[in-house]
């Protein structure tokens, strides 16, 4: 099976979402959300079929504007949640709704274009009061069906109920700053009990307990400039990783956030997204503005620091002692991937399987791309 | 007449004579073999009278006959001749035989007498010497009872001369005399007379000792008393291991006041509190000397001190004739432990002072001091030859040459810190007084180029003081050649450029957070850098070689190496100049994007002011460049112009097209900005060291900022016409400083 080579996907559309179909841990699934403003905006739902090497889309309508921001539901497969731009003659708004895909498109031949339909509407976020969403990020664990949205400079809780289909807005707070402090994005903290957020704006990244709705902690001048995203180490507590403007991508212990532990320049631009592998630590996915996308090794600071596994699995002592020496992961650049030919907005990694992850580009271009294997042995092995 | 008788005998007799005379038979083969022949040796009476008268005629015959007749008559006369002569000669012999025999005869006799006389004188002689026998043994005996009288009064007449001597301080005669007493008294102790006079001696001799002993610990007594005083007591047989101590300690009473005096001087440096000297001598006690007076007075006071202690001991305890080994070892392993204690005491002292003398700038001093030191330890080498000091004095010189690079090293990086403070006060004044155009680089890059060159130069040529060719441990090749390589090459020169390096690194590391360097510092740091790669580390490379007379070794760090990191540095600087500058520029562009409403703009009438101060900043920066760095190779230059205008007379009516659309990002606007890059450029990539290649940096990032904070944003008609009226202005100003098309 030559599943080294990428699998490239083209839309029509400039675009800027993805995210994997968190919910579905069966079939490798992303979803894909265009961005334009004639045109009426659509998401792709892409079926990679690692087997086969083939990608099944189905294609639903997006009534509103042009999206900028694309999340799915953490516990129910078919919710998904988009930041879209509404535009009207004298201005623009940011808005957020909760879409449901429609319930039968598994049924339907994939390559039966001629009628796409439309995604159901489930609910609007309220945020008139508060400014343009910014984006919005479902509960990581789906314990409760709470909803978080960055809205200019307001951190903002819905709690959704399901069985109305109804969101209500729980809690809200504001960041203190002078000038209009805008947020720029936000990620959910998994550990804790998902208790703790961190967003980031300008170039600041700071942490919430969603509790109290206060701030915790404050990592101040993390980038030189604009913090473009953030993630957690989804094992290892108090691990972040950020990006940025200064094309650097920084790794912090939020309990010392004098210094970052780390930090890669593989980037010649922005950096637009970074991404923990869930299973992996050690795989930081980085995409940027030079249309690039790398994978990264990072092995001291992930959960499975080296020798770990060895001393746990016991019963291969033998082989892995010989392969020890020139097996010993080092910190470093896995692969380089210049599919793209623009500036590469999002990156995920797959909900289902760990080694598949999709990059987008601005011109509409999504490639799926996978670890490669030699990397993949060595860190199975 | 014999001839006839009887040829045999005849020729026997003849051969005989011919023997007697010496005649040789001539030519025994010829003549002898012809029997003809008269005078041969085998002649033939009757052959040859046959032959005569067979072949002669007889008047032949008659004259042959006449002949031989006359012949033999001669012969015959000739005979008696000889038989005369020899009868004379004998006559003569048996005369003087006859004379000898009367002679010996008359000797006979008179031996004969002799003898008689002899046995009468034997016979009187014993007859004497029988008669005097027995006087002799009496005047022997008397004798001998003479000297052991003497001996005895001597004996009796000891104590008291003992006691005269010693009044007289004539110490050493005393301890002759006693010696010469001692082993009789001590072989007739048992005797009571001789008894007493041991006891007196004895107790006298304690005295002595005493004395001696006094003599040898008073303080003030001279080398020479106190080794007269010790070669008595030795020959006294005090035990020498005990002396050798006392010797010791005594000479160590005397050395500590040196070292104490080194100890004090070594405070007052240092500006410790003296508490009981100060009132003791208080006009010297405030100055402390300097290096050279420190080593003189220690070399003068104390190791002369010490080297007279030492050719002393030698003399009174090693070069004696002593029978036993045992205790030459001793003495020698107290002196060699003395020494090394007290040496070791010294070191520390001199190394404490040369220690302190590192703050002081001039070096010479302390060379010479150095070398005075050194010499005198080659000296103390010499005295005591199982000892290795000048060893140890290496160490210190060589430590003490050490320190000083290490200060030279500080002074250095301290000066080129300084010089580096200079140029961000001379890159931040000229602002505030507002003269034209900013700092003037070259200038600032050269008076920092010179002044790092001549601080290197002067600290060169004041470190060669110490491998002069007057100064002794400078020739020593174990002090030489580490010195000249791991201090002074390795030491202050690599290690001073490698400071160069890790500072200019760390301004383009770390400075992102403290935001506080200035971007022309950057840029001056990395043309000083690259100029220390092309030409400086070269030169100063040669420069140590020529003064130091290095070889190139293996194990040393290499030239190219460091020219290597000079380049990496240099390149690192200019990288992050380009980065700090476009990101300057790039954040006002995304300022600009970012906070005005584009859906509410008004129509254009006019580049915004934004622009114009970015292409103003941009040719800022071109001047800035370009006093540091050369044009470069520009692409195509001969197109320039004709490219100049092809993009704008291209896109114009693909910008006027998208007009009517509202609001929206126009594609083609894009495309036009994406026009000015190439597909994959590096943005933030490594540039040359090039006023064109810097510069097109700096606009790569600036633009590419610009299409993303665009992409970012809504645009309204007018927006998107001032959007489009901006990025043509950019276009028709930017593109005289990229070099090419990107």
């Amino acid at each position: 099976m030559e599943d080294e080579a990428p699998v490239i996907y083209g839309l029509e559309f400039q675009a800027r979402a993805l995210t994997a179909q968190v919910a579905e841990t069966d079939q490798i699934r992303f979803l894909v959300a265009t961005q334009s403003l004639r045109a009426e905006n659509q998401v792709h739902h892409i079926d990679f079929d690692d087997e086969n090497n083939v990608i099944n889309k189905n294609v639903f309508l997006h009534r509103e504007g042009e999206i900028w921001h694309l999340n799915s539901s953490s516990t129910d497969k078919d919710l998904l949640i988009t930041c879209y731009n509404k535009t009207s003659e004298s201005k623009t708004e940011m808005r957020a709704a909760l879409w449901r895909l429609p319930s039968d498109f598994d049924g339907c031949p994939p390559d039966d274009q001629s009628s796409p339909q439309s995604l159901e509407h489930v609910c609007q976020l309220d945020s008139s009061d508060y400014g343009d969403i910014k984006c919005t990020l479902w509960h990581p664990t789906g314990d409760n069906n709470t909803l978080l949205g960055l809205a200019d400079k307001h951190l903002l809780l819905w709690d959704f109920n399901t069985a109305d289909s109804t969101a209500q807005l729980t809690s809200s707070t504001a960041l203190e700053s002078r000038g209009q402090p805008k947020m720029t994005c936000g990620q959910w903290n998994p550990h804790h009990n998902c208790t703790q957020v961190a967003t980031a704006n300008d170039t600041c990244i700071r942490g919430w307990d969603i509790r109290s709705m206060q701030q915790v902690y404050m990592i101040e001048n993390a980038h030189g400039q604009l913090v473009r995203e953030l993630d957690f180490n989804p094992n290892k507590q108090y691990f972040l990783v950020s990006c940025g403007d200064d094309c650097k991508v920084k790794f912090w212990d939020i309990r010392n956030v004098s210094e970052p532990l780390k930090t890669l320049t593989e980037h010649s631009h922005w950096v637009w997204s970074v991404r923990y592998n869930h299973f992996h630590d050690q795989l930081i996915l980085t995409s940027s503005s030079d249309s690039r996308v790398i994978l990264n090794n990072v092995v001291t600071l992930s959960s499975e620091p080296f020798g770990h596994l060895a001393d746990s699995e016991e019963e291969s002592d033998e082989e892995k002692e010989k392969e020890k020496p020139h097996n010993h992961p080092k910190d470093g650049v896995i692969a380089t991937y210049e599919e793209h030919e623009d500036s590469v907005y999002a990156v995920s990694w797959s909900a289902a399987d760990p080694w598949v992850f999709a990059s987008l580009s601005y011109d509409g271009r999504l490639v799926i791309n996978r670890v490669p294997r030699a990397e993949k042995y060595k860190i199975l092995l | 007449m014999e001839n006839d008788e009887d040829p045999d005998v005849k020729r026997k007799r003849h051969g005989m004579l011919k023997m007697y005379y010496g005649m040789e038979e001539d030519k025994p083969g010829s003549a002898s073999l012809d029997p003809s022949d008269i005078n041969g040796a085998h002649f033939k009476p009757n052959y040859f009278l046959s032959k005569l008268i067979k072949e002669k005629s007889l008047t032949e015959l008659m004259d042959k006959e006449n002949e031989m007749v006359k012949q033999i008559r001669a012969l015959d006369s000739d005979m008696q001749t000889l038989v005369y002569e020899n009868y004379n000669k004998f006559i003569s012999a048996t005369d003087t035989i006859r004379k000898m025999k009367n002679d010996f005869k008359k000797m006979e006799d008179e031996m004969d007498h002799l003898a008689s006389n002899m046995a009468a004188i034997t016979e009187f002689s014993a007859r004497i010497s029988d008669t005097l026998q027995d006087r002799r043994q009496q005047i022997s005996k008397l004798s001998g009872v003479h000297s052991l009288l003497k001996k005895l009064q001597f004996l009796f007449e000891l104590p008291a001369r003992l006691k005269k001597c010693i009044e007289m301080k004539a110490y050493s005669q005393a301890v002759r005399y006693y010696t010469k007493a001692r082993r009789v008294l001590h072989q007739y102790q048992h005797m009571p007379s001789f008894q007493g006079i041991n006891e007196d001696c004895n107790s006298i001799i304690q005295e002595l000792c005493q004395k001696l002993r006094e003599q040898f610990k008073d303080k003030e007594s001279s080398p020479k008393q106190l080794a007269e005083c010790v070669d008595l007591l030795l020959q006294l047989n005090e035990p020498a291991e005990v002396l050798c101590e006392e010797f010791l300690a005594h000479a160590r009473q005397k050395i500590d006041v040196d070292l104490s005096e080194l100890d004090r001087q070594i405070r007052l440096q240092s500006g410790e509190p003296i508490h009981a000297d100060v009132d003791k001598r208080p006009s010297e006690a405030i100055i402390p000397m300097d290096i050279l007076e420190f080593v003189d007075s220690g070399c003068n006071g104390y190791l002369s001190n010490i080297c007279l202690v030492i050719a002393s001991y030698n003399d009174m305890f090693l070069n004696r004739q002593q029978d036993d080994e045992n205790m030459d070892a001793m003495a020698l392993r107290k002196l060699v432990s003395f020494v090394n204690d007290l040496m070791e005491q010294y070191f520390f002292y001199v190394q404490r002072r040369v220690q302190l003398e590192k703050e002081t700038g001039d070096n010479t001093i302390l060379v010479r001091a150095l070398d005075r030191f050194h010499r005198r330890l080659q000296a103390m080498n010499k005295l005591l030859p199982d000892t290795d000091f000048s060893r140890a004095g290496t160490e210190i010189v060589s430590k003490a040459a050490k320190d000083r690079v290490a200060h030279y090293l500080q002074t250095l990086k301290q000066h080129f810190s300084d010089s580096l403070t200079d140029i961000r006060q001379s890159l931040a004044s000229p602002k505030l007084i507002g003269k034209r155009g900013g700092p003037n680089l070259p200038d600032l890059l050269n008076t920092a180029e010179t002044a790092i060159l001549d601080q290197v130069k002067s600290v060169l040529s004041n470190v060669q003081a110490f491998i002069a060719t007057d100064i002794t441990f400078a020739m020593k090749p174990y002090f030489r050649g580490p010195f000249c390589t791991h201090d002074v090459r390795e030491g202050l020169l690599v290690a001073f450029l490698q400071h160069i390096n890790t500072v200019c690194q760390d301004f383009c590391e770390g400075s992102a957070e403290k935001g506080s360097v200035p971007p022309a510092l950057l840029l001056i740091l990395s043309r000083l850098c690259a100029n220390f790669e092309t030409q400086i580390i070269t030169y100063l490379f040669s420069l140590t070689e020529e003064q130091f007379l290095l070889e190139e070794r293996n194990s040393i760090t290499s030239v190219s190496e460091l020219c290597n990191q000079a380049k990496a540095t240099a390149q690192k600087c200019l990288n992050h100049y380009v980065r700090v500058q476009g990101l300057a520029i790039s954040q006002m562009l995304r300022k600009s994007v970012e906070t005005r409403d584009w859906l509410n703009t008004i129509e254009p009438r006019n580049v915004r002011a934004v622009m114009k101060r970015v292409v103003e900043d941009i040719t800022a920066i071109d001047s800035q460049v370009g006093q540091l760095y050369e044009e470069g190779v520009r692409k195509e230059r001969s197109s320039d112009s004709s490219r100049r205008t092809h993009p704008y007379s291209l896109t114009n009516p693909q910008k006027r097209g998208p007009w009517n659309f509202t609001p929206s990002i126009d594609n083609s606007l894009m495309s036009n900005i994406q026009k000015l890059f190439s597909e994959k450029i590096e943005i933030f990539s490594a540039v040359e060291f090039s006023k064109v290649s810097v510069l097109t940096g700096i606009i790569k990032i600036s633009l590419k900022t610009f299409m993303e904070c665009v992409r970012l944003r809504t645009f309204g008609r007018y927006g998107l016409q001032q959007i489009q009226v901006d990025t043509h202005y950019l276009q028709l100003y930017l593109w005289k400083f990229v070099s090419d098309e990107k």
